[in-house]
């Protein structure tokens, strides 16, 4: 315990110097990781509070009516989001009516069904899918998949469906259904990764109970596993409807970006946030900015309810993924 | 009797067994047909021009993005000295000082904040940075990018401070280290490798990010000489070229987005496949 050079200073005073460094140490170094633990409360606030300011002339002028109206003319400064909010909320629903099938069948593979050797490279390819930038997946959709929807899928559903209003009237291939589907593509992999997630937290003691019961595997999977799982599998849902309800590059190159209400899904859309990114920069008046401020606070406000939505969902009930593992 | 009905449940078997692949395949494909038209549409156009040269205007052929990858490349730098360090020492707090309701909070927040759309920081940045500036900048774009890392970061710097086992922090308090001095020199650097990768992931995600940039870095057709100039960055320039009507311009597109997407999975790979070596050498 005594070192040299503690001759100079009687021992207790030293190590009560010493537990005073320490002690200081460790209060500054707690306190700072706590300061930038906290800083994401600060930017939520931020983030609220510098859309709330940008917002208050619109949020002055046009009170609730800014909700609830189809105007949107910066000419005569005339704004209203419905349209906007419309488009959001269709264009999210087309995405969510494909992707959640095909994502939660596609886990259900993952996890239940495939042979061991395919499962590792699905997933990482997966991944992959959730690293492409959605301008890249844009760039695709303007010149690829919109031109394959005009000319063979969008003339063969109206045929076929053609007596629905949401497949009547002219195909421009840019569209609300357009929008839809690479939304979807975009959405797919989080809600495959996250559902994998929640079916491998269902205990194994559920499957073996059901297979001692004869049961086959794929009945093993819908008694034991999906039933078991159906809750968590709904907040993987609701995230991906978070994330459909922000993208924004993508949508913007293929919806068509026009702020009407239309019946038909053949028909050009705008969503709320294409409307900032394409406007946003060419708004020169005051108001018309303080709109587009307006319309993200929407956005801001819808987004942030349902992550929260999916974040108490996933773990009060799904009770994974996000914890981290051990 | 039974044995028609065993068949039954045999054939629904087989048949969700082929339902639930068909699934998979459709999930995938989106990948694989952008990927190989990347490559069929981009491939011409990436040649050495492609990274040495600047944009070329309408009516001339040739040029490249050289000034777009460099911006890339100052965007992320400047994104990284504000989002890891936040992000890191958020992630030391959520993962050594465990104790309190307020850490339930910080994790719901920042998972919240990982949900918020990137257009959104991009208008939030523009009025926080860009209107005091009173110009687009690479500062704004930097800085934008670099908020969108700090949730992420924190999430994975937790969860990889969580697999130091218990045993090394005690061992080092046994020994009458400071907590503070155990955290940086023991458990941080055990974990180092797998901080790392969070950021290199987190990294790849806001790379590919263009609606923050649209109102922050705004774009440049030349190069940046001053960071308080407007920049541009990959995603930028994909898009502006995109949405031209110039066929040129649309082949400068899909080789820019060649290289992006290149880049990303390069990123995402290489992380992968260093994370599972560790993982299988700490279960042996």
């Amino acid at each position: 315990m005594a070192s040299p050079g503690s001759s100079t200073v009687p021992e207790p005073l030293a190590t009560a110097r010493s537990l005073v460094v320490r002690h200081t140490g460790d209060r500054v170094f707690k306190g700072l990781t706590l300061l930038m633990a906290v800083s994401v409360f600060a930017l939520i606030i931020l983030v609220g509070f510098e859309l709330w300011r940008g917002s208050h002339l619109a949020l002055r002028k046009f009170g609730w009516r800014f909700l609830f109206s189809k105007d949107w003319n910066p000419v005569s400064e005339q704004f209203g989001a419905l349209p906007f909010i419309f488009g959001t909320l269709v264009s999210s629903l087309i995405a969510l009516l494909i992707a959640v099938p095909v994502s939660i069948a596609s886990a259900v593979f993952l996890t239940e069904l495939a042979p061991k050797w395919l499962r590792q490279p699905l997933i990482i390819f997966i991944e992959l899918l959730a690293a492409v930038p959605s301008v890249i997946l844009g760039l695709w959709g303007v010149f690829v998949m919109v031109p394959w929807l005009r000319e063979h899928l969008f003339p063969r559903l109206k045929s076929a469906l053609g007596f629905l209003p949401l497949f009547q009237g002219p195909i421009y291939g840019v569209s609300m259904l357009a929008g839809g589907i690479i939304i979807a593509i975009m959405i797919v992999p989080i809600i495959t990764s996250v559902s994998r997630e929640i079916l491998r937290s269902v205990p194994d003691l559920q499957r073996e109970a059901a297979y001692a019961l004869g049961a086959t595997r794929w009945e093993v999977t819908r008694i034991a596993v999906l039933s078991y799982a159906k809750k968590g599998l709904f907040g993987a849902v609701i995230l991906g409807l978070g994330r459909a309800l922000g993208e924004t590059m993508a949508v913007t190159m293929v919806i068509g970006n026009n702020p009407q209400i239309a019946a038909s899904l053949f028909a050009p859309g705008y969503t709320l946030a294409s409307v900032i990114a394409n406007e946003f920069n060419e708004a020169t008046t005051d108001l018309y900015r303080s709109g587009l401020f307006e319309i993200g606070l929407v956005l801001l406000g819808v987004t942030v309810i349902v992550n929260a939505a999916a974040q108490l969902l996933l773990k009060t009930l799904g009770g994974l993924s996000t914890k981290p593992q051990q | 009797m039974t044995s028609a009905n065993h068949r039954w449940r045999r054939f629904k078997n087989g048949l969700m067994q082929s339902v639930t692949l068909t699934c998979a395949i459709l999930v995938i494909a989106p990948l694989v047909l952008v990927f190989s038209h990347l490559i069929t549409s981009g491939i011409g156009a990436v040649n050495w021009d492609f990274f040495t040269k600047l944009p070329k205007p309408v009516g001339e052929t040739g040029g490249g993005m050289a000034n777009a990858i460099v911006g890339t490349v100052v965007l992320l730098g400047i994104a990284s000295l504000v989002g890891v360090p936040v992000g890191v020492l958020g992630g030391v707090y959520l993962s050594e000082y465990s104790f309190s309701r307020l850490n339930v909070w910080i994790r719901f927040a920042a998972d919240v904040l990982n949900g918020v759309p990137s257009i959104i920081w991009g208008m939030v940045v523009y009025a926080l940075v860009v209107l005091p500036m009173k110009g687009f900048s690479a500062w704004a774009g930097g800085i934008v990018l670099g908020m969108m890392m700090i949730p992420l970061i924190t999430r994975t710097t937790e969860e990889v401070l969580q697999l130091v086992p218990n045993g090394y922090r005690e061992a080092a308090l046994a020994l009458g280290i400071a907590q503070w001095r155990t955290i940086i020199q023991i458990v941080v650097r055990t974990a180092l490798k797998g901080i790392a990768t969070g950021v290199l992931l987190s990294l790849a995600r806001v790379a590919g990010e263009t609606a923050p940039l649209l109102f922050t870095a705004l774009g440049n057709s030349n190069w940046n000489r001053n960071l308080s100039d407007p920049i541009t960055a990959l995603p930028l320039q994909i898009f502006s070229y995109a949405i031209s009507p110039y066929d040129d311009w649309h082949r400068q597109a899909w080789a820019g987005a060649l290289v992006l997407l290149l880049l990303i999975t390069f990123i995402n790979v290489g992380v992968r496949v260093l994370t599972r070596d560790r993982f299988q050498q700490s279960t042996r």
